[in-house]
C-alpha cells in the first residue's frame, strides 16, 4: 500500500538525531511490548509479513505521531482482536472476560534462547530464476493497496541484477494470509540519478532487494 | 512538526497511558494462556544484556585480523559467522558488505526497521525515525554530516535498502596504526554506527 510508512526520499521530516549513550529500552513497558511481540509470533498465529501490514495500516498521523513502541502496542491490540483472539472489551476491563482459544504453542521462559535468532525465509522454487547478476531489468509500476516491499521511490526505475539471492517466502502473499507463494529474490542496483533525477548526488548508488514479481526485463 | 522527536522524549502523558496499555494487553494476553509472562522477562533480559553491538564489532575484528574469514564472511555472512562460534545459531541471509577507500556503504530500511539483531542488538531509536529512513536513500551525505562524518571527495556511497528478510552488515575499513593489534583490542575500534555505514572505526588514539 502507499502508506505513511514508506519513506525513502520523503522531504522535510529534520535531521537524524543519535542519543548518546541510548538505553535499549526507553521505559519498562517499551521492553514488555517487545517481548508481548516476539511470545505472540512465537504462537505462530501471524507472519511477520502480516505483522509489518498490521503497521502500516495504521492510520498516518497515529503513526508519525506514535514512538516505535506505541506503533508495535496498537499494532498487537488491533492484530489480536482481527483474529478474534481478544476482545476491545477485555483491553477495557483489563482483564480475560471469556476463556482463550487454543493456540498452536506457547512461548515458555526456558524456550526463549532457542528464540532468539531469526528463521530462514528461503523455500524450495518452483521455476528457476528469471534473472541473473548484470541484468538490466525495470521495476513494475505497481500500487497494490495491500503491502508490498517494493518501495515508491523505485517504481518504474531501471537497474541491474547484482546479485540472486535466493527463493524467499513472498511478502506480498504472506502478509494478507495467502500463504509463502516462494519467489526469487534479487539485489537490483540503482544510479542515485534513475532515482532521483538529475539533481542526485553522482556518487550515490542505491539498491534494493526486489522479488522476482516486481521487476522487468529493461 | 512537534513531534518529530518523540520517539527521544516521551512526553510524560504518554508514558503513564502506555504502561498502563501494555500492562492491561498482558494481562489479558495472559489469563487468556496465549503468553507466559516470565518469558517475557527472559526476553527482555537477553535483549539488554546479552545480544548487541559487541557481537558484530567481534566478527568485524576477526575480518580484520583473519583472511580467510573475512573472505568467507564476505561470501555468505550467516555461515561465516555461525562458523565463528559467537552463537549457538545465527539468522539467516545476513551479507556483509566491505567498506574500501573507493565505496561506503550504508544500511537503511524505509520501509519498517529491519536490522541485523543478532549482530547489533535492537536498532537505535534514529535508525527507525523518519528523518534517517527517508533521507539515506538520497541524502547519504547529509546523512552522515548529521553524525558529524565527511568522507573524501572520491569516495562513492552506496545504500542498501533493506526490503527483504537479507540483512546487511557494513564491515568498516580498518584504521590505520594498528598493525600487529589483537582481535580484542581491534573489536573496541568497532562502533555500533560503523557496521551501519553512518559512522567510520573509532581512531586508534580513542582507546589506546
Amino acid at each position: 500500500m502507499d502508506g505513511i510508512h514508506d519513506m525513502g526520499g520523503m522531504h522535510g521530516f529534520g535531521k537524524v538525531e543519535p542519543e548518546p549513550n541510548e538505553p535499549v529500552f526507553h521505559a519498562p513497558w517499551e521492553g514488555r511490548t517487545l517481548a508481548l511481540n516476539r511470545a505472540l509470533g512465537y504462537t505462530g498465529i501471524w507472519t511477520i509479513d502480516q505483522t509489518r501490514y498490521g503497521i502500516e495500516r495504521l492510520p498516518p498521523d497515529v503513526y508519525l505521531s506514535s514512538s516505535y513502541y506505541r506503533k508495535w502496542e496498537i499494532r498487537l491490540e488491533n492484530l489480536m482482536i482481527e483474529l478474534g483472539l481478544i476482545g476491545a472489551d477485555e483491553l477495557k476491563a483489563g482483564h480475560a472476560l471469556r476463556p482463550g482459544k487454543a493456540l498452536k504453542r506457547k512461548l515458555t521462559a526456558a524456550d526463549v534462547p532457542n528464540t532468539l535468532t531469526r528463521g530462514s525465509y528461503t523455500r524450495p522454487a518452483s521455476a528457476p530464476a528469471r534473472f541473473k547478476a548484470g541484468d538490466r531489468v525495470r521495476t513494475r509500476n505497481i500500487h497494490p493497496q495491500t503491502h508490498t516491499r517494493l518501495p515508491r521511490y523505485a517504481r518504474g526505475k531501471v537497474g541491474t541484477v547484482e546479485a540472486v539471492r535466493g527463493c524467499h517466502v513472498y511478502p506480498d502473499t504472506a502478509a494478507i494470509g495467502q500463504g509463502d507463494n516462494p519467489q526469487w529474490l534479487y539485489t537490483v542496483l540503482f544510479d542515485g540519478r534513475e532515482l532521483w533525477g538529475e539533481g542526485s548526488d553522482p556518487s550515490l548508488k542505491v539498491s534494493i532487494e526486489a522479488f522476482e514479481p516486481y521487476i522487468e526485463p529493461a | 512538526m512537534t513531534h518529530e522527536h518523540d520517539d527521544h522524549h516521551e512526553h510524560a502523558s504518554e508514558l503513564s497511558e502506555m504502561q498502563l496499555r501494555v500492562r492491561a494487553l498482558e494481562t489479558v494476553l495472559a489469563e487468556k494462556g496465549y503468553i507466559d509472562p516470565k518469558a517475557l522477562d527472559v526476553i527482555i533480559e537477553a535483549y539488554e544484556t546479552k545480544v548487541g553491538p559487541h557481537t558484530g564489532a567481534r566478527v568485524v575484528a576477526k575480518a580484520w585480523s583473519d583472511p580467510a574469514f573475512k573472505r568467507a564472511l564476505l561470501e555468505d555472512g550467516s555461515k561465516a559467522v555461525a562458523a565463528f562460534g559467537l552463537m549457538n545459531r545465527v539468522g539467516d541471509h545476513l551479507i556483509a558488505v566491505e567498506n574500501t577507500p573507493q565505496t561506503h556503504n550504508m544500511i537503511v530500511c524505509t520501509l519498517c526497521s529491519c536490522y541485523p539483531w543478532e549482530v547489533l542488538g535492537l536498532p537505535p531509536v534514529w535508525y527507525k525515525s523518519a528523518p534517517y529512513r527517508s533521507r539515506a536513500v538520497n541524502d547519504p551525505r547529509g546523512v552522515l554530516a548529521d553524525f558529524g562524518v565527511t568522507l573524501p571527495s572520491g569516495t562513492d556511497i552506496r545504500v542498501w535498502d533493506s526490503t527483504a528478510e537479507t540483512r546487511f552488515i557494513v564491515l568498516p575499513m580498518r584504521p590505520a596504526g594498528t598493525e600487529g593489534w589483537g582481535e580484542e583490542k581491534l573489536a573496541s575500534l568497532v562502533t555500533r554506527d560503523s557496521m551501519i555505514g553512518t559512522g567510520l572505526a573509532k581512531n586508534p588514539k580513542e582507546v589506546s
